[in-house]
């Protein structure tokens, strides 16, 4: 059984990430970097292009040093599904500013197409569930996407979404690849000296 | 004898303020979680694998804190991919302190094949091993690490020797816990 969403991945990113304010986000690898890239570049984007599985652990090291800013992970099912453990580290401290937001279409998109688990019914929401996130849902509309995004500017419990989307491979927009640079300019947007 | 060189460890710690401490336990670190997390000042994040370390130091240092990563030497295997892809390529500061197996009087020979690999291994991806036998070595090659780390953008492991932590012992059931105190 393969089962898929329909929603469109780029208008979930554009929703949210409309008004931003002071929101952090940490993408993960392949299509949600080229999403929220699409969305409009931003300082305050730190986009992955490979370490598959360290989204959530990057934007949990974040949210425990800026705490006073929402800070969004968004990323793709294989990419959670590589690093479930950490829901179970995050549960532990559940930084109320911390949203997981996993662009879910039940498939590797970047390598082909190929079935992943959460295409054959594994649901990684219930994951967050069973790691005391305060806030899970499965996001099938875009209702349920504004919910996540006001959920998430207002910083009000640790969340995670895993919102249905449609498998489909959009024409990519790519962020810049120089590491060093993104991660300079993210410190710099916040004030931070290079070392 | 593990105590002193633990209780510099969490003393270089405040003078460097580290603000965050991920670890996987391992008897030879008891020392320096135990004072983590006595701390106030001081966010330890117990993880489920090495590798989230790397990762959640790449995030706190995005943020402006200074996080330490500390694991046993068969944790460092789960490392290799996350620090080569996310802390050599973007160069992120990372200061790990790493107790060893498979070193200095070690009698499992499953720890072998990994012991033997962790400086190889750690320098082939980029990380400086800096290797400490005694409490004084220790405390000097943290020292060093985290200005390499944090002032110098390097990333640094200090390798604790079983030297030091002593060999865990396997010969008398009795002995089983005795590894790191």
């Amino acid at each position: 059984m393969t089962m898929t969403g329909s929603l469109d991945r780029r208008a979930v990113t554009a929703k949210l990430l409309e008004d931003r304010g002071d929101l952090l986000v940490v993408t993960g690898l392949g299509s949600p970097s080229y999403d929220a890239m699409a969305a409009g570049d931003h300082d305050l984007n730190y986009y992955l292009w490979a370490a598959m599985g360290s989204a959530a652990t990057v934007g949990f090291g974040l949210a425990m040093t800026q705490r006073e800013k929402p800070v969004l992970v968004l990323t793709g099912d294989g990419e959670m599904l590589m690093g479930l453990g950490a829901l179970a580290s995050i549960g532990q401290k559940l930084p109320p500013n911390l949203t997981i937001a996993v662009l879910d279409n039940g498939h590797y998109g970047e390598t082909g197409m190929q079935t992943s688990h959460t295409g054959r019914d594994i649901e990684l929401a219930r994951f967050a569930e069973a790691a005391n996130f305060p806030w899970t849902r499965i996001v099938t509309d875009m209702d349920g996407v504004s919910d996540l995004r006001t959920r998430m500017q207002s910083q009000s419990g640790t969340s995670f979404a895993a919102i249905k989307i449609a498998a489909e491979n959009l024409p990519r927009a790519l962020p810049p690849r120089d590491g060093v640079h993104v991660k300079n300019r993210f410190r710099a947007a916040l004030g931070l000296s290079t070392i | 004898m593990s105590g002193d060189w633990s209780a510099n460890a969490h003393s270089l710690f405040k003078e460097h303020g580290i603000k965050q401490v991920a670890y996987v336990p391992d008897a030879g670190l008891s020392g320096i979680i135990k004072a983590s997390l006595a701390d106030n000042d001081i966010q330890t994040v117990p993880l489920t694998t090495e590798e989230e370390g790397i990762a959640v130091a790449a995030g706190a240092w995005l943020g402006g804190q200074k996080c330490a990563v500390m694991m046993q030497s068969s944790g460092v295997g789960n490392t290799i991919n996350m620090i080569a892809s996310l802390t050599t390529t973007c160069a992120f500061p990372l200061f790990m302190i790493v107790t060893m197996r498979g070193d200095y009087g070690e009698s499992n020979p499953w720890q072998m094949p990994m012991g033997r690999a962790v400086e190889p291994v750690l320098e082939a991806v980029g990380v400086r091993c800096l290797r400490a036998d005694t409490a004084e070595d220790a405390a000097d090659a943290i020292q060093a690490g985290l200005m390499m780390s944090f002032h110098g953008g390097e990333a640094v492991a200090v390798l604790i020797g079983q030297k030091l932590i002593g060999a865990k012992a396997f010969s008398a059931p009795a002995a089983q816990d005795a590894a790191g105190d």
